[in-house]
């Protein structure tokens, strides 16, 4: 069964609880996210021989990793060797891009991404993703993350979704007094956790960050990254970033790229491993120079 | 798109790498204080000079306070470079090597405060082994703080075998002293300073051993334990067999 396919799109019937809660587990909820956990693989993504094209030039070139169910991969590497190009595979967003395209495969709970009967839109609010930027609308605190919800067909109580999760992005201490207000006059770091909460309100099972915390200044950052290591006890996070030290505080998986191919300009993942491997005793030698600032 | 090498890029910490190797020479420095300090207790000893045994005490204060010299100069490094993979090992493994040599500088002092205690009091009988003892281990600790400026794996793995021949030094020295309290119990005191006085000189070479470990960790990251074939006599001691 295709599990995300556009004939199982129920979007009236799906959503009715609030992620996260014990009302969750009763919840009409068609897609993988129902199966029991016994029954989900380990792996909530894998990529399996893939690579990304924009036209004619081949981004990235055969990656097969595997990311694993409530953990935290990161993906690290130098500019320009595809982290955010393989991350944006994840969920499609590739495709916004006009002339992208891919070979392989991505596997999310066992079912390719990119089969033809897979609906894009469905992938992308079962794979959330976080930018570098924070985006919220130009509405209110409550709006930002009703309107997702809302137009996904959710019909439970609404009120009780936007305190779920504000409380669940680290949120809702700060801002439940000001749920009106506009979601652009808070700060940088509250920005980015509203876009978190924005993201949890579609009840992903997965949340891609692109850089979530380069614009933000260090304790906005530290309360992203202690964020995360909530947040994956009921989600999958991947994360790119530049910050090595980032990774290697918050993920549990780190999976290196490098350029491999100078004339292509083709990146692919180098070695992917432990993060504790990674960052103490790594086995490529690039990787190596990498995490010791020796290269890049 | 650019692309990166490492050739290009050598010289991207130079001034990390330059305060790396600024550590390993203090590593090595205090490595030399430290067998200055044992061969001169021995020495000192030996002589029955006790001047020289007190000019060891300073000579500790000045040990003591290197390795904190040291300890300090790494822990600014670790919190203002971030190390990561060889270069976290290497710091984190300097930390445990200045360690041991503080504790082996501490070994010289109390031979020194031995010498000074014992007073007037003759040797119980002229020192050989000791200061074999003392050569062996100084030699140990030399080759191995080589190895860990080379990173010299193989070297590093074979020096703890060398334990052995320490180990059978320091069994030499309590028969032979044990016989002498036999035949003489009145000679137990003096006996007994020159058995704590092979103890301390058989630890030395103990610390050598965990030195030689950290250095195989450095260069492949594997923390094990490097076996002397004296680990494999004393459990075949406790089996009985």
């Amino acid at each position: 069964m295709a599990i995300i396919s556009r004939s199982d799109r129920r979007p009236q019937a799906r959503r009715s609880t609030v992620p996260g809660t014990a009302q969750e587990a009763k919840g009409d909820l068609v897609m993988a996210q129902s199966l029991p956990n016994h029954e989900k693989a380990k792996h909530v993504l894998e990529t399996k021989g893939l690579g990304i094209y924009y036209g004619d030039f081949r981004a990235v070139t055969n990656v097969n990793i595997p990311i694993r169910r409530h953990k935290i991969t990161a993906i690290i590497g130098p500019s320009g060797c595809g982290k955010s190009t393989l991350l944006r595979a994840f969920n499609r967003m590739n495709e916004l891009f006009t002339g992208t395209s891919i070979e392989g495969e991505v596997l999310f709970d066992g079912e390719n991404l990119y089969d033809s009967v897979v609906d894009p839109v469905e992938v992308r609010y079962r794979i959330g993703m976080v930018f570098q930027k924070p985006n919220p609308f130009p509405k209110s605190i409550y709006e930002n993350i009703a309107w997702g919800a809302r137009i996904h067909g959710y019909r439970g109580k609404m009120d009780d979704l936007v305190e779920a999760c504000l409380r669940q992005a680290a949120l809702w201490d700060e801002v439940k007094d000001k749920l009106k207000q506009s979601g652009l006059a808070l700060s940088g770091g509250q920005q980015q956790r509203l876009c978190i909460a924005r993201t949890l309100a579609v009840q992903p099972e997965v949340i891609l960050m692109d850089e979530p915390a380069s614009a933000l200044d260090p304790i906005a950052t530290l309360k992203i990254e202690e964020l995360m290591q909530e947040l994956k006890k009921n989600y999958t996070i991947v994360i790119v970033t530049h910050n090595m030290q980032q990774a290697a505080r918050v993920s549990d998986f780190t999976a290196m790229m490098m350029l491999t191919d100078r004339e292509a300009h083709s990146g692919t993942v180098i070695e992917y491993d432990d993060t504790k491997v990674i960052f103490t005793n790594p086995k490529d030698k690039r990787t190596e120079d990498y995490v010791t600032g020796r290269f890049g | 798109m650019t692309t990166y090498s490492r050739t290009e890029d050598a010289m991207l910490r130079k001034t990390f790498e330059n305060e790396i190797q600024q550590v390993k020479d203090d590593v090595l420095l205090l490595g030399s204080m430290v067998e200055q300090a044992i061969l001169s207790t021995v020495d000192a000893l030996k002589k029955r000079d006790i001047k020289a045994s007190q000019e060891i005490l300073n000579a500790d204060k000045l040990i003591n306070k290197k390795r904190f010299d040291i300890e300090h100069k790494l822990m600014i490094l670790i919190a203002t470079q971030q190390p990561m993979a060889h270069d976290l090992r290497l710091l984190a493994s300097c930390m445990e090597i200045i360690s041991e040599l503080e504790r082996m500088g501490d070994y010289a002092k109390g031979i020194a405060n031995i010498n000074i205690r014992m007073g007037d009091a003759p040797l119980l009988k002229p020192l050989i082994d000791i200061p074999r003892m003392a050569q062996k281990g100084v030699d140990m600790l030399h080759r191995a703080l080589t190895a860990f400026v080379n990173e010299d794996v193989e070297t590093a793995q074979r020096i703890p075998v060398e334990d052995d021949e320490v180990d059978a030094l320091y069994n030499q020295i309590y028969r032979e002293l044990m016989t002498f309290v036999i035949s003489d119990p009145t000679t137990m005191e003096r006996a007994n300073w020159l058995l704590w006085v092979g103890h301390n000189l058989e630890r030395v070479a103990d610390r050598v051993t965990n030195i030689c470990e950290r250095t195989v960790f450095i260069a492949t990251g594997e923390m094990t334990e490097i076996k002397s074939t004296d680990d494999e006599f004393w459990k075949q001691q406790k089996n009985g067999s």
